[in-house]
């Protein structure tokens, strides 16, 4: 068995109901697996870009590649891993600020991972960050310090560095 | 067809509440249609003209069946109910596309399967919502697996109750998504033409399959404008029919090096309509080949280079020639688990070439040395061209050696009917019939001793392993193909599974020919009980089985029983005769015998049990 490897999938489908859960269906009725899913629509209204992230070894990729091409609503897929690219992930952070002397302290430590704040309350506020998937979980890991009431993230979205698609 | 008079169930076209009349036209545009009408629809009367450059107003039921002659479809399989209402009504004084009522909706997806297979055209079952809809889906998910052309079409509620756990509501493009090519949810009308359009297309073209429409009742039965497309053309489905030059180049080359090289065919040769391109290969290079369950027919098993089926059950000469061979090249198979046993023992020194139209199906199960995506009809002819006689003396030798020591056996035991000696008097005087096959061991005994020589002459469910499957099939089969002879060789298991389907079958006066391999028991999985669970024989006893004959009385059909050898050829005869309605024959044949040669399931295909004798 070679090894396993994290591959992201960009897969451009057709904007109609049902087409996610075709693609979810495909990994669940193999046992393969979903690191992460982002769904949305582009430029075209007509068309949604999934950037899906997965892992398994060159066989499995092999046949998640194929079988999301055999999907009549798939009008493309790219395996970004197989050149360079570009990713990004969106983290939503609401850190308490109970203790009002820590509330300068976050807001330095915000500072190091470039994190803008959106939204602030006497005892919150709420802070953006995007980064690859390293930069979030260092910044999970230090804003837990403080107290982190609630985390949204969106998966990963990605593209091929360069001028072709 | 004689036996075809339309009487009961086809909808009483002697009493129209509509008038359709073909009608003569001269535009080159609707000449290449072919059967456009013109139609009449109570204070409604439209020229042909018209209807196709403004487009007139009819419901959505309407448009469906417009669609479906379009389409080419002459049979639509189905059991009527609530939510379909409007579509069966827009079929009743229907002459073109005819409606065959089956008694089950499972016996509908089936018969459209059955026809699909022995024609070559899509088949078409139509049901209604919830349990019309899950009755069909062992038909669905039995054509899926198969890769049969087939539209399924369900009704559904109305769509303000879609999703409100409505009377007979399901959802059925949940439920069939995984066993599916496609599937359309129709909410409205003005999407019927398109979807029947593309829901063609796609069945037909590339890897083959069933697509489902499901239409909300009120999508059926609004009116409005529509416009069927001329032609289909998805941006996200295109699929490769034209196999890479550089690949067949490359295969070509492994041809010409090989010293113990096979040819494998699979279904995918008889789907690609390419069997002419497969002999021609063969004859061209001389070298040996297996053909599998699906593809059984694709080449003549009477012929030399011919090692007969390969796998669980197939020919110990197909199964060491895989274990012995340096080339494998598949064509439209899809290395099945049936086939090669054991992954890690199965050809372990042959190179491998695989050809087919998915190339989901390449490098799924075994690595490929030289993968060809393409249809096998398109890139044999290729190939065909850069291939000669092979210089493999010393292993056609050996293949014919092994051919003459293992051919498939069997003892007879006493004064009982053994199954294998019925098929082979079923061969012996059916042998140009379309044999359709149930699921078990008459399917195996039936594949081993029946020795077809043309393609859609053997129609089984290979993949999903469907029992039921045979008799409505048949009777799909026997529509599509009606100046043939259609054999039903079915178990007694499988044969009641869908029994009512004789029904219809009696109703049409179909000649069908259903010999059932009676043998009082699950007989495979009896065997499987007595080889590996220590004859535990666990709800396998069919001694409780009725009297069929009699059964088959009841029914209205001729109903013979043959409990001696000397019998069963009389029985046979008799049954030739009897064009008018089908002919069952109960076959009542040694209990506890097995079907031989056999692989264990986990095990290779070196470790093969030739008999336990």
């Amino acid at each position: 068995m070679s090894k396993e490897e994290r591959h992201i999938f960009s897969v451009m489908v057709e904007n109609r109901f049902g087409v996610l859960a075709r693609v979810a269906g495909l990994f669940s009725g193999r046992g393969f697996n979903i690191d992460s899913l982002n769904v949305a629509e582009t430029h075209d209204k007509s068309v949604s870009q999934i950037t899906l992230v997965t892992h398994g070894d060159a066989q499995i990729i092999d046949q998640i590649y194929q079988h999301l091409n055999r999907l009549i609503d798939v009008i493309d897929v790219t395996d970004l891993s197989t050149g360079t690219h570009v990713e990004r992930e969106l983290l939503l952070l609401k850190i308490s600020t109970d203790d009002p002397r820590k509330r300068a302290e976050i807001l330095q430590v915000a500072e190091v991972f470039r994190a803008r704040v959106i939204d602030t309350k006497p005892a919150s506020l709420v802070l953006e960050i995007t980064g690859d998937e390293g930069k979030l979980e260092a910044a999970i890991e230090i804003f837990n310090t403080y107290g982190i009431l609630e985390l949204a993230r969106t998966g990963k979205i990605a593209m091929m560095r360069g001028d072709t698609k | 067809m004689e036996w075809y008079h339309g009487k009961v169930g086809f909808g009483n076209i002697s009493k129209p509440k509509r008038a359709i009349k073909a009608a003569s036209f001269s535009s080159p545009k609707l000449e290449r249609e072919g059967f456009l009408l013109s139609i009449t629809y109570g204070t409604k009367n439209v020229s042909t003209t018209v209807y196709e450059e403004i487009g007139m107003e009819l419901s959505g039921a309407q448009i469906l069946v417009d669609g479906l002659k379009r389409e080419g479809v002459e049979y639509i399989f189905g059991v009527n109910g609530g939510a379909a209402m409007p579509i069966f009504d827009a079929l009743y004084d229907e002459t073109e596309v005819k409606l065959i009522p089956m008694r089950h909706e499972q016996g509908a997806s089936h018969a459209a399967d059955g026809y699909a297979r022995a024609t070559g055209k899509v088949g078409v079952a139509l049901a209604t919502s919830g349990p019309g809809a899950t009755n069909l889906v062992t038909g669905i998910a039995t054509a899926y697996m198969d890769s049969i052309p087939m539209v399924a079409i369900t009704g559904q509620v109305m769509t303000d109750f879609i999703g409100s756990d409505a009377f007979q509501e399901c959802d059925v493009i949940g439920v069939t998504r995984p066993i599916c090519k496609h599937s359309y949810l129709i909410k409205s009308c003005d999407e019927i033409a398109d979807v029947t359009a593309e829901a063609f297309h796609i069945a037909s073209t590339g890897k083959q399959g069933p697509v489902i429409i499901d239409i909300a009742k009120d999508a059926q039965r609004e009116e409005t404008q529509f416009q069927y497309p001329e032609t289909v053309d998805l941006r996200s489905y295109k699929p490769q029919v034209n196999g890479d030059p550089v690949q067949i180049e490359k295969a070509a080359a492994l041809i010409k090096e090989a010293k113990c090289p096979m040819l494998y065919a699979g279904g995918g040769v008889v789907l690609a309509n390419a069997s002419e391109e497969l002999r021609k290969l063969t004859f061209n290079t001389q070298i040996p080949i297996t053909v599998t369950l699906m593809g059984l027919g694709a080449f003549p098993e009477t012929h030399p280079l011919a090692m007969e089926m390969p796998g669980m059950h197939g020919s110990c000469c197909a199964n060491y020639a895989f274990t012995d061979a340096d080339l494998i090249i598949a064509i439209g198979a899809r290395f099945d688990d049936r086939v090669t046993g054991d992954l890690s023992k199965f050809a372990p020194n042959a190179k491998k070439i695989h050809i087919d139209i998915d190339p989901s199906c390449i490098g799924k199960n075994v690595p490929v040395d030289v993968p060809i995506v393409g249809d096998a009809k398109n890139v044999l002819t290729e190939l065909n061209k850069l291939v000669g006689t092979a210089d493999i003396d010393p292993w056609r030798n050996q293949i014919q050696e092994w051919k003459q020591k293992y051919p498939f056996e069997y003892e007879q035991k006493g004064n009982k009917v053994m199954p294998q000696y019925v098929i082979e008097k079923i061969y012996e005087h059916y042998s140009d019939a379309i044999v359709v096959a149930d699921v078990g061991q008459h399917q195996m005994w039936a594949a081993q001793y029946f020795k077809f020589t043309e393609p859609r002459n053997w129609l089984n469910s290979g993949g999903l392993g469907t029992m039921g499957f045979s008799l409505p099939a048949a009777i799909g089969a026997q529509l599509g193909c009606p100046d043939k002879t259609v054999v039903n060789i079915n178990g007694d298991g499988s044969y009641i599974m869908t029994i009512q389907e004789l029904v219809p079958a009696i109703t049409m006066k179909l000649p069908l020919k259903i010999f059932i391999i009676n043998n009082m028991y699950l007989g495979m999985v009896r065997q499987w009980q007595e080889l590996f669970h220590d004859k535990r024989y666990a709800a396998v006893d069919y001694h409780d089985n009725p009297d069929f004959a009699l059964l088959a009385q009841a029914f209205g059909a001729t109903g013979l029983r043959v409990e001696h050898p000397e019998d069963v050829e009389p029985a046979l005869l008799k049954a030739k005769g009897i064009n008018d309605g089908p002919v069952v024959i109960d076959f009542i044949v040694d209990e506890e015998e097995n079907v031989f040669p056999m692989v264990p399931a986990g095990k290779g295909l070196g470790d093969v049990i030739r008999g336990l004798s």
